[in-house]
């Protein structure tokens, strides 16, 4: 009961910026290093995560059935095979829209942090009624967002929400990096995304084809342990999100072409 | 100004897109963050005013040059009221060089 359970948000505002993968991919490594994990799916509306952990035809009950006293917390959790620290909650039915308020979230969250290290709530899209339900239930939140203009924008919007509830910290993790491109200076920099969003960075993530892969096949990269560069990514902010003092990964080390070493000096402020 | 801009702007090209995306980025959220259409300019007005009548009651205010105005800094958006005090209602002159203002 005394759990000091971590409740947190991954937000973004914009979708398609890498939200439920990332959540799936926490999850997967923070289960794996052996913190009993729970993902809440929040965007019952148009829920994926499932999908992502390869779980789609294992749900019977939602968090909804919980609350409606339809079966108890044990049945509605999914457990991972591979990884049974792990267990996915989805909040609800598509065909149950309206029912859910703040309050219902707050009481499946009380719920889950009885049993759970970790409560990672897989935010929906937008700053409307989906998101305040998710925040609701919510200790601390992670802000994804990809360095582009349009994700950018709408984590600023995020974040200017957040920071008016009772939720901290409040970290960031840029996703989809592309070293080249921010060498080449067609693409923001990380340190462009922190300092406009005034945010501490937990990681980043960079682009990988290996993503798409995992995804076609339900298992996300960090269960597979394969050592693609998203995946080492997806380690590194597990371990800073559970407190590890281990550095960010850095996108020009990762980027090592002549090529690249040139654009890195073509780099230099000179005035 | 890095070395490539230079380079650029030597040959007369375009510059590095990341740039263009970092101003305009900057602008839009300038915009974004100040959110004033919860805070109508008739409120604003009202809530001026009703300052003024508080701040009246204890100092004689010089109103032809009284400034409330609104202004934003990173996420931090003020209030900023500059009312110069001509005397306290008591009768005592405190300050009568227009100059000397009280912000706050």
């Amino acid at each position: 009961m005394a759990k000091n359970t971590r409740t947190i948000l991954i937000c973004s505002g914009k979708g398609g910026v890498g939200k439920t993968t990332l959540t799936a991919n926490l999850g997967i490594a923070l289960a794996n290093s052996g913190s009993s994990t729970a993902v809440l799916d929040a965007d019952f509306g148009l829920r994926n995560l499932d999908l992502l952990l390869g779980l789609e035809n294992r749900i019977i009950y939602t968090a909804q059935d919980v609350l409606d006293k339809n079966c108890r917390l044990d049945q509605a959790l999914v457990r991972h095979k591979q990884e049974p620290n792990l267990a996915l909650l989805p909040a609800g039915d598509p065909r149950m829209l309206d029912w859910m308020k703040p309050d219902d979230m707050k009481r499946i969250s009380a719920l889950l942090s009885e049993k759970f290290d970790y409560v990672l709530v897989d935010c929906p899209a937008g700053v409307e009624d989906g998101f305040k339900n998710a925040l609701a239930a919510c200790n601390e939140a992670i802000v994804v967002t990809n360095p582009e203009l349009s994700a950018v924008r709408d984590a600023d919007r995020v974040v200017g929400i957040l920071n008016t509830c009772d939720i901290k910290p409040i970290q960031l993790v840029v996703n989809r990096v592309r070293p080249k491109m921010m060498a080449n200076q067609e693409m923001l920099t990380i340190e462009d995304v922190t300092s406009i969003l005034s945010l501490p960075l937990l990681g980043i993530v960079l682009e990988d084809e290996q993503v798409i892969i995992s995804t076609n096949r339900g298992e996300p990269l960090t269960l597979s342990g394969k050592k693609s560069p998203a995946s080492k990514c997806y380690l590194n902010v597990s371990q800073r999100l559970a407190g590890a003092d281990v550095p960010i990964i850095d996108p020009n080390k990762e980027s090592k072409s002549l090529k690249d070493k040139f654009m890195n000096l073509m780099q230099t402020k000179i005035f | 100004m890095t070395l490539r801009d230079l380079i650029n702007k030597l040959l007369g090209r375009e510059t590095a897109s990341a740039n263009t995306a970092r101003e305009r980025l900057q602008l839009v959220l300038a915009h974004d963050r100040v959110d004033m259409s919860t805070l109508t300019t008739d409120l604003l007005d009202k809530m001026r005013r009703e300052i003024l009548d508080v701040v009246a009651k204890y100092v004689e205010i010089d109103f032809d040059e009284v400034a409330v105005s609104l202004e934003t800094e990173d996420r931090m958006t003020a209030l900023v009221a500059n009312l110069p005090i001509k005397r306290t209602i008591s009768g005592e002159i405190k300050l009568k060089d227009n100059n000397k203002k009280t912000s706050k």
